[in-house]
């Protein structure tokens, strides 16, 4: 508990330095901000206007501490588009899009560690070439290409899925189809980077001293694996999980695109394309925010696989 | 050039073990980049050129690939994206080798306060997802072919200056950096003649990886629309097109990414052979 405790605690400069260079990036824009949202034909009172409701007309340092201060209160700024509360624009998609992380975090174990394991045990035989060609397909895949790929063979042409993932309203099982293409696209990514990790960490593990010593004294070969080795290496599958959760997000950000699912996702490519600049940057907070959590979450896992951390 | 001829002897060594995988990467590559370098020679079409009355005709004899929603020739388009997308993957892997490099054999052998402040920054960067902070960038700096650069090098400084730093710190207390500023090398020397060399392979072998992914993240800018603006050809702006029409025209989105897979699988094969050749400890297990 008190290990939990100091973790959190150590997250929050951690936050903060982010949120600066968040703010730094945002407002670096080459020229005046005014004028590049509102386009070359913008009159010099609507430029006035824009100026004194993004708060440009004040010194930077009031810039920024206003920035903070929402923060703290949780205010994120006022989309510049809809002109409604970003954290509200932000609220009413999450759900779509932490059912997607999860889901696709599912798949990303289910398939990757097993695939892992196999290809360990068997090492340099078929299926671990096999496992490490498909380790490598996937790493090279960028998500976009496969989510179209993936669109098109099993929702154009042999129509099982959506070709929209609607995943508001509707029954369950409309819930289930709109999620699975998706979750299938970004968890057989994932589980690249997993199935490879699992290997390597299994083969350092396989070649202790303490697994011939069980395997001497007549320990059955699964039970070995999954006992004995398995759960000494699973530390760098929970460091590549934790690390893995950046990539996530972007890969979401693309597949969101291409299965045009409501989502964090759809909702930054919305403000690149009309230069909502609050709207951008209170989502990079958001994500910024779920990184720490991440890098949070992984740590007490540590702790909860490994007792030598919690009482260090 | 001394360590382009060490990096020129890893990659022998590397080739002689065999490794098939990385052959095949290795073969993949060079086709990629010879069809970028003749594009003009190989491409049947003018990659610009518009002919409405043949637009969105799927692949035949005359048309390898088909054409696109402007009736322009799929496979000549392709041919010259090659172009961008390996010129925009090397430029900006070379800025941020460059730069990150630099800053970490610099903050290794400084140490002290610099280092600390140095790791943070890399730190948060690291943890912040690449493909975002390449958005924020390209966006702030508007759609652009040196803009798209400047953006994919930012993402990949971090790892670069955790490279060199590492074995930096080891390097410099060796006797042989002692026994050079004991005749009166000065730190830029060091740095330069006695540090840099002795890290200089191993950087430019995860180059390979990550020039990977430089290319993986320099199509998926140009497909949200953050990339170089049409007409010019580019793979990814290729599948932004080609995934507007998906629903007529199939070809136009699947073609550009089996460009955009097979690029990076074959830095990703070529950058995995690498790296198991130059790992000692893989080599003994092996």
């Amino acid at each position: 508990m008190r290990y939990a405790l100091k973790r959190i605690l150590l997250g929050v400069p951690t936050l903060l330095a982010m949120f600066t260079a968040i703010f730094v990036i945002i407002r670096v824009v080459p020229g005046d901000a005014a004028a590049v949202i509102l386009g070359d034909q913008a009159s010099a009172t609507a430029l006035e206007a824009l100026r004194v409701e993004l708060g440009l007309n004040q010194p930077l340092s009031q810039q920024y501490l206003g920035f903070l201060g929402g923060l703290l209160q949780g205010d994120l700024g006022t989309s510049l588009v809809t002109k409604r509360p970003v954290l509200e624009e932000a609220l009413r998609v999450l759900p779509n899009t932490l059912e997607l992380a999860a889901a696709s975090i599912i798949v990303g174990l289910a398939l990757g560690m097993p695939l892992g394991i196999y290809a360990a045990v068997h090492r340099n035989a078929w299926p671990d070439y096999v496992g490490r060609l498909f380790s490598l397909v996937g790493l090279s895949l960028p998500a976009f290409v496969s989510g179209i790929l993936l669109l098109l063979a099993f929702a154009i042409q042999l129509r099982w899925f959506p070709v929209i993932g609607t995943s508001q309203g509707g029954g369950l099982r409309e819930r289930f189809l709109g999620v699975a293409l998706p979750a299938l696209n970004l968890g057989i990514i994932m589980s690249a980077y997993v199935a490879r990790v699992t290997r390597s960490s299994m083969l350092s593990t396989l070649g202790e001293d303490y697994v011939r010593t069980a395997r001497a004294k007549g320990v059955g070969p699964s039970t070995l694996v999954l006992r004995h080795v398995l759960t000494n290496s699973l530390m760098p599958i929970i460091t590549v999980v934790g690390l893995y959760f950046g990539t996530l997000i972007g890969n979401s950000v693309l597949t969101e695109i291409v299965f045009n699912r409501p989502g964090l996702g759809r909702l930054i490519l919305g403000a690149l394309n009309t230069r909502d600049y609050t709207l951008l940057q209170g989502l990079m907070i958001i994500f910024a925010s779920f990184v720490v959590l991440a890098n949070l979450l992984t740590d007490l896992a540590y702790a909860a696989v490994d007792p030598r951390i919690r009482t260090a | 050039m001394a360590a382009l001829l060490l990096h020129m002897r890893e990659t022998t060594r590397f080739l002689s073990r065999g490794g098939v995988f990385a052959w095949i990467g290795l073969v993949l590559l060079a086709a990629i980049v010879l069809v970028a370098l003749f594009a003009p020679l190989i491409a049947p079409y003018d990659p610009l050129e518009q002919d409405i009355v043949n637009r969105l005709l799927p692949p035949s004899p005359e048309f390898w690939l088909g054409t696109d929603s402007y009736g322009s020739d799929v496979l000549s388009r392709i041919i010259y994206g090659a172009r961008i997308s390996l010129f925009v993957g090397l430029i900006s892997i070379l800025i941020a080798m460059t730069i990150g490099t630099a800053l970490g054999v610099l903050s290794g052998y400084i140490g002290g306060r610099f280092d600390a402040f140095v790791m943070a920054v890399v730190d948060l960067m690291l943890s912040f997802p690449s493909l975002l902070l390449g958005m924020l960038v390209a966006a702030v700096l508007g759609a652009s072919l040196e803009n798209l650069i400047i953006a994919i090098a930012i993402t990949e400084i971090a790892p670069f200056v955790r490279l060199a730093r590492a074995p930096t710190l080891v390097l410099k207390e060796q006797e042989f950096v002692q026994a050079a500023r004991s005749v009166g090398c000065g730190h830029g020397r060091i740095m330069r003649v006695h540090i840099l060399p002795n890290l200089i392979s191993e950087i430019l072998v995860m180059g390979s990886l990550w020039m990977a992914t430089a290319i993986r993240t320099e199509a998926s800018l140009s497909f949200i629309g953050l990339g170089v603006k049409p007409p010019i050809a580019t793979w990814g702006g290729m599948i932004r097109e080609g995934f507007e029409n998906i629903l007529e025209a199939w070809w136009l989105a699947v073609f550009p990414s089996v460009f955009v897979f097979l690029t990076v699988l074959a830095l990703n094969l070529i950058g995995d052979g690498l790296r198991d050749a130059t790992d000692p400890k893989l080599r003994q297990r092996d």
